[in-house]
């Protein structure tokens, strides 16, 4: 492993490099022993009037932009408008969900509102600005993804980027002089002075490790093999013993056996004689009508119970008996039809037969008790006594006033 | 040592005496009305002198250098601790004008008063009030007497030794800061209550203390009365200190604001309730925008905290905010239906500024504007590098 490793470095002046380097200068570097020695040399170089130098410290130093004479710098700009856009993004985000596409009511506030949205655009404001100012240096400044550059793996830089502060001036400087330059950094008091080459290859040419075909293998490999593990995991894996203790624990669910009671059954039955909430048990249920001792509907014929009539009729008594109760439903053929509910019997009927019949069910018409409620059966009989009177209408029926209705 | 000149001392006290005088017609005019404007007044004099000491201590608990050759001008505000003493009597008097829960008969027929009475009483009240200045007075000595004292000897010692004081007064300072606001502020409405209160206290009185430093260091720079070799970079570390503390504010006041809007409980929202609609509506307003917003866009690019004019400006800015953001916090429990100014701010305004001229002007005169003696000024003022980095 380490003989293969070996093979790809390059061996220059006794040390292992990466890079093959030319003749050709890039560029000369010196390194200072203190903060102080470099403050004072880089305001030197910049009195000397150089343009493309570089100062190297293992941390930040103050005052280094004055010594430099840099001018303040403009990356406050992109983050700004990086915020601003994470702020404009976020409101626009939580406006378009909560205000339009997902309405929930919660604590019934409007469903968009300022204040809840606040936090969020927070968030994002520093997330965008802090990520894309990072995202937006790294390519720009430092043109990633390439990774490499030509005072990197050398002594200078190993140094500057631990204990010593350094200078750098480039080759393409239009004062670049060699002798000059290296007789100036001495003079300054650096220590040692070194000359930069360029690398042997075009600098452009150097592949860059990340566009290497395994590197990018590993890459999609490990997206893949997160995908699937995720999905295994997420389907599968958390329904299985010993991880399904959130899907296996003693409680009830509708339809399925209990273990938690004797006798198997999630549903316990109510004790015996034990009368539901508004429930009025029907006490001719299962009896004969001679045995109906109900004499008239107890609901008043009001706007709302005929149209709850009507709502409750249309449901479930429609489908056999036809919208206007002619026996011309959208069943017929397909079941036996029932007798038409315009007959002169049911016409002549009480109202508490038609009730008895909705209760007990009647031939094959079975009960309907267990669907609608004791106050909907009365509703439906007053819609049943209305369609009847519209089928046999009497001139008397009609309005003497046309306008009237 | 440059000295201040005479000139200062007589604005000062002219300051002063105007202020005294526009107080005193005030309480005869309306003795209630008064009572309030003198509760904001007091509430920000505290702000200022008290969160002073704070920022001298969190420069010792930071180890921080920048700030140390403006650490005597936040020293020289918190002189105003051993007045507070004084200036906290003619509460005392004013008890049944300000608060509701000092009236026996309001406390009697009122079972949540009567919940809150072993807390809310006349006599517990007065024992905290001057409690907490003893405590603040207490800590004045022992920091400032050290680094006075530092003048001289220049023993490092004294350095360590404030340190440890210092992280002593951190927890008392939160804790007093919190029961001054509640006591003066909050129970004004005593049906009310917030429990991030005192943080919202806190952050103006540290914005408010802050804005005085930073106004008066960028002045006495400016005349030549601090050293010379303090560049652009100190003021920079210093109004982001204050930019920093103002959105502080705002996050809290922020906080406060959320948690009552989302519960939307009755007992928490009929404060905000008139302050929200009206005249009282336009001030919330108002207050957010100058408290925050404006001063917020102004110093935020980097060259607008290193100009000079700008600084003084929003320093004097955000004092107003503060006392702005004290007025709407009071006002509106004297009067809920609409807001109103007249020339009762004015004298608290005058008053202030002439006492705090005063008592810097006092202290002065007596001590080095700058630290002499404290071995960190050489590192703040040739401001290069962190000394615990060390080079071999």
């Amino acid at each position: 492993m380490l003989k293969k490793l070996k093979e790809k470095f390059v061996e220059i002046d006794g040390d292992l490099r990466l890079e093959e380097r030319s003749n050709e200068i890039y560029g000369v570097t010196a390194v200072f022993e203190t903060p102080d020695a470099v403050i004072e040399a880089a305001k030197k170089v910049a009195d000397s009037g150089y343009e493309k130098w570089d100062v190297n410290t293992p941390f930040p130093i103050h005052g280094m932009d004055d010594a430099m004479k840099l001018k303040p710098t403009k990356l406050g700009y992109a983050t700004f408008t990086f915020g601003t856009i994470g702020a404009l993004s976020a409101l626009a985000m939580i406006a378009y969900m909560s205000g339009f596409d997902y309405k929930n009511i919660i604590g019934g506030k409007p469903f968009f509102a300022l204040p809840p949205s606040i936090p969020i655009t927070f968030e994002l404001t520093i997330l965008l600005a802090a990520l894309f100012t990072i995202i937006f240096t790294l390519v720009v400044f430092n043109k990633l993804p390439k990774m490499n550059h030509p005072l990197m793996d050398t002594d200078y830089m190993r140094r500057v980027s631990s204990e010593a502060f350094g200078i750098f001036i480039s080759a393409e400087d239009k004062k670049f002089n060699p002798d000059e330059v290296i007789g100036m950094l001495k003079s300054l008091g650096s220590s040692s002075v070194n000359l930069v080459y360029k690398f042997a290859t075009d600098e452009d040419k150097i592949k860059t490790p990340i566009f290497k075909p395994a590197f990018l293998g590993i890459l999609a490999g490990t997206a893949v093999l997160t995908a699937v593990l995720t999905y295994i995991i997420l389907n599968y894996a958390i329904y299985t013993v010993p991880f399904d203790w959130m899907t296996n624990q003693p409680k009830l669910n509708p339809q399925k056996m209990s273990t938690l009671f004797a006798d198997g059954f999630g549903m316990r039955t109510p004790v015996e004689g034990t009368v539901a909430r508004g429930f009025k048990p029907y006490e001719s249920y299962g009896k004969p009508d001679s045995l109906i001792r109900i004499i008239s509907n107890p609901m008043p014929f009001t706007k709302e119970v005929f149209e709850l009539g009507k709502k409750k009729y249309d449901t479930y008594c429609s489908p056999c008996h036809g919208n206007y109760g002619k026996a011309d439903s959208r069943l017929n053929g397909q079941f036996p039809n029932p007798p038409t509910l315009h007959s002169d019997k049911i016409r002549n009927w009480k109202d508490a037969n038609i009730y008895h019949v909705i209760v007990n069910g009647q031939n094959i018409m079975p009960s309907y008790a267990k669907q609608i409620n004791e106050n909907e059966r009365w509703a439906i009989v007053h819609y049943i006594r209305a369609l009847q009177r519209s089928q046999n209408a009497l001139d008397s029926d009609i309005p003497v006033d046309g306008n009237k209705k | 040592m440059k000295k201040l000149p005479g000139k200062f001392g007589t604005i000062a006290a002219l300051l002063l005496v105007a202020g005294v005088v526009l107080i005193a017609l005030g309480f005869f005019a309306d003795k209630q009305r008064a009572f309030f404007n003198y509760i904001i007044m007091y509430s920000f004099i505290v702000s200022i002198a008290v969160g002073s000491l704070g920022i001298v201590a969190l420069e010792y608990m930071t180890d921080a250098q920048w700030s140390t050759p403006f650490r005597r001008i936040s020293e020289f505000l918190s002189f105003g601790i051993p007045f507070l003493l004084l200036l906290a009597i003619p509460i005392v008097f004013g008890i049944h004008d300000l608060y509701h829960w000092s009236h026996k008969e309001a406390v009697e027929a009122d079972p949540i008063l009567q919940g809150k009475a072993p807390y809310l009483n006349e006599g517990f009240f007065i024992i905290r009030l001057f409690a907490m200045i003893v405590l603040w007075l207490i800590f004045y000595i022992l920091i400032i007497r050290n680094s006075e004292k530092q003048d001289e000897t220049k023993e490092y010692k004294l350095l360590t030794r404030n340190v440890k004081i210092s992280i002593g007064f951190a927890p008392v300072l939160m804790i007093s800061l919190t029961i001054t606001a509640i006591d003066l502020i909050m129970s004004l409405e005593p049906h009310w209550f917030s429990t991030i209160f005192g943080v919202y206290y806190f952050a103006g009185s540290a914005v408010a203390a802050l804005s005085a430093m930073v106004f008066l260091s960028v002045s006495l720079k400016e005349n030549g009365y601090l050293a010379s070799e303090l560049t652009d970079k100190q003021f920079h570390s210093m109004s982001t200190l204050l930019f920093g503390m103002n959105v502080f504010w705002a996050y809290i006041a922020f906080s406060q604001f959320l948690l009552i809007w989302y519960a939307d409980i009755p007992e928490e929202t009929f404060w905000l309730q008139h302050r929200i609609h009206g005249s009282w509506g336009v001030v919330s307003l108002a207050l957010l925008f100058i408290h925050f917003v404006i001063p917020f866009l102004i110093l935020l690019p980097g060259r607008m905290k290193e100009n000079r004019l700008t600084l003084k400006t929003m320093a004097i800015w955000l004092l107003f905010a503060h006392f702005l953001d004290l007025y709407w916090l009071v006002m509106p429990n004297l009067n809920k239906e609409s807001a109103f100014f007249s020339w009762n701010e004015i004298g608290s305004l005058l008053f202030i500024a002439g006492f705090f001229m005063l008592v810097f002007k006092f202290k002065a005169d007596r001590t080095n504007l700058t630290p002499i003696g404290d071995p960190k000024l050489e590192q703040a003022v040739g401001l290069h590098l962190h000394p615990d980095i060390s080079i071999d």
